[in-house]
């Protein structure tokens, strides 16, 4: 748990609500359930390249998902929607987890090379396996948590690049269908973790804006419980 | 040339120090009208000593060994120094003590998130009154130090520190699964919350449903009836505190800027009772927090009730500048 520590932090919780929308991947399915709830979207979805979208009496703010915590931590967004595989990495921002929408749902995964011996071999003959990953500090707990030892490579393009060129043993990584591995003849050996995408709000908004809030996280209740 | 400092640490150069000293001297100013009289402790403690008032915020980041070998530690807050310090110098004194402080603590930080390694705090420390008239002259001298911080827009918070351990007891939910539980409860993580309760053995829809819909109860005193409605001992007992809490508040006309949160939740291990937060319309933080803990002194040999607040005197600030920006309007 997180000790609160003073630091220069220059947000607002005033003037309509703002709303963190992830581009990307999620993004399709969060304009649906806004759509459902009410929230004008055509906008987001038209061509044009702005930011910020200012609707009726709330405002989408898009960024990318693994920004999401970060804007809502510091209040410059009161709420927001990101996959919980960012809210993992992220574990240590400060920022309430109020509903799970249970859309964008996709497996937090170890894999390796079709019929490679590698990972289980690194394992029991140098007791060390090099994983490659997008999501180091995940990939770091999992294997800690397990008692393995691990060196974790952090890469930010292609994971699956690692292992194939000899990187890495393995590789932790998001998967949704499949197919990138497939095609990569990588193959899943564990499943960490299945993430799906969440409802999260800044704590100062979540106490001063309670009733937007709680109306906010009802509405989506209802659409993602249907 | 150019000499670094630790990440988390701060020169303040003169423009700055002459509005933190005016910030500074209103607030002290405040606190002695209350008859608080301001106190200082050494930066540097016994670790032992420190560890005494709170042994799970006592792994100061901050530890090193004197000439001696003895092991020392930089303080992370005033409440457990304050404590040590009244049990040492004002053990025969006649309560209640009214102690106020303006000093510099430390903590660890994560790297690139703007959090500060050492911080200033403001804040005061009752001992000797009970609840709830304690936590009523805390609320109130906490109110007039916002309100000549010129923050009058600012919320206080105000829960029960006791509320989730006597619920999970209830529920038969001890240990290292309890400890899990009011980690989730304190962080808000709601969805891994209802994951942990439903993994429980004996623990049904009904109960989890009820955890979490009391951690979302926050508002005036009408949130304590629909708590109620909620049922179980524990609630009763949280609810009938608060209610009197707040019903004190109200008699002393302090209540206005209060808002009852019974999902509030602090981090610090020493709190009983009531509990307290800031809140700011212009800041994404917290601006400070505080309650009671009525079992703190006795760990030094006091047996003593006592409550307190603490600001974070750099937020404040922040707080203050940016409804200036705003065009400073007061109403």
């Amino acid at each position: 748990m997180s000790v609160e520590v003073a630091g220069a932090v220059r947000a607002k919780a005033e003037g309509p609500l703002k709303l963190a929308v992830p581009r990307g991947a999620l993004l399709g399915e969060t304009l649906d359930a806004l759509d459902a709830i009410g929230i004008e979207t055509a906008e987001v979805r038209g061509e044009s390249r702005s930011l910020i979208f200012e609707g009726d009496g709330i405002v989408l703010v898009t960024m990318r998902p693994s920004d999401v915590p970060t804007y809502v931590e510091a209040g410059a967004a009161d709420v927001g929607i990101t996959g919980k595989d960012v809210l993992l990495e992220q574990a240590d921002r400060v920022v309430y987890e109020l509903l799970d929408l249970g859309f964008g749902r996709c497996r937090m995964v170890l894999a390796g090379r079709v019929g490679d011996e590698k990972l289980g071999e690194a394992q029991r003959r140098l007791g060390m396996m090099r994983i490659a990953t997008k999501y180091p500090r995940t990939a770091e707990r999992h294997f800690e948590e397990a008692g393995r030892q691990v060196e974790v490579i952090e890469v930010k393009g292609s994971v699956e690049l690692a292992p194939l060129i000899g990187l890495a043993d393995g590789i932790v990584d998001l998967v949704a269908t499949g197919r990138t591995l497939e095609e990569n003849d990588l193959e899943v050996r564990e499943e960490i973790v299945e993430c799906t995408a969440r409802f999260v709000a800044n704590r100062v908004a979540h106490k001063l804006r309670a009733a937007e809030v709680d109306e906010l996280t009802a509405k989506l209740r209802e659409t993602t419980a249907s | 040339m150019i000499h670094p400092i630790p990440p988390g640490t701060r020169d303040i150069l003169p423009d700055e120090m002459r509005e933190l000293r005016r910030l500074h001297l209103a607030m002290v100013d405040v606190f002695e009208r209350h008859g608080y009289g301001e106190v200082a402790t050494p930066a540097i403690e016994y670790d032992e000593v420190l560890a005494r008032g709170d042994g799970r915020t006592a792994d100061s980041a901050y530890r090193f060994f004197d000439e001696r070998g003895d092991l020392l530690a930089l303080r992370s807050d005033m409440t457990v120094p304050i404590a040590r310090l009244a049990a040492s110098r004002y053990a025969g004194a006649e309560p209640p003590l009214r102690l106020c402080y303006l000093a510099n603590a430390f903590r660890a930080v994560r790297p690139q998130r703007g959090q500060m390694r050492e911080f200033a705090q403001a804040g005061v420390e009752l001992i000797g009154t009970p609840a709830p008239e304690g936590t009523v002259e805390v609320v109130e001298v906490l109110e007039a130090t916002l309100d000549a911080a010129g923050l009058n827009r600012a919320v206080i918070g105000l829960g029960d520190a006791d509320l989730y351990r006597q619920l999970l007891t209830e529920l038969g939910i001890e240990g290292a699964a309890r400890d899990s539980l009011l980690e989730r409860l304190a962080g808000h993580d709601l969805v891994g919350l209802e994951g942990e309760l439903s993994g429980l053995e004996g623990v049904g829809d009904e109960q989890i449903a009820t955890c979490i819909a009391l951690s979302q109860l926050r508002g005036g005193r009408e949130v304590l009836e629909e708590a109620r409605s909620l049922g179980g001992a524990a609630v009763e007992r949280a609810t009938a505190r608060l209610g009197e809490t707040l019903g004190a508040l109200e008699a002393r006309g302090v209540a206005d800027r209060v808002q009852v949160d019974l999902g509030l939740l602090r981090d610090l291990g020493y709190y009983s009772g009531a509990i307290l937060e800031v809140y700011d319309p212009a800041l994404g933080h917290v601006l400070g927090g505080g309650g009671r803990y009525d079992g703190l002194l006795k760990r030094f040999g006091l047996d003593l009730p006592a409550a307190g607040f603490a600001l974070y005197l750099e937020r404040v600030h922040v707080a203050q500048m940016e409804k200036e920006a705003r065009g400073g309007d007061s109403t």
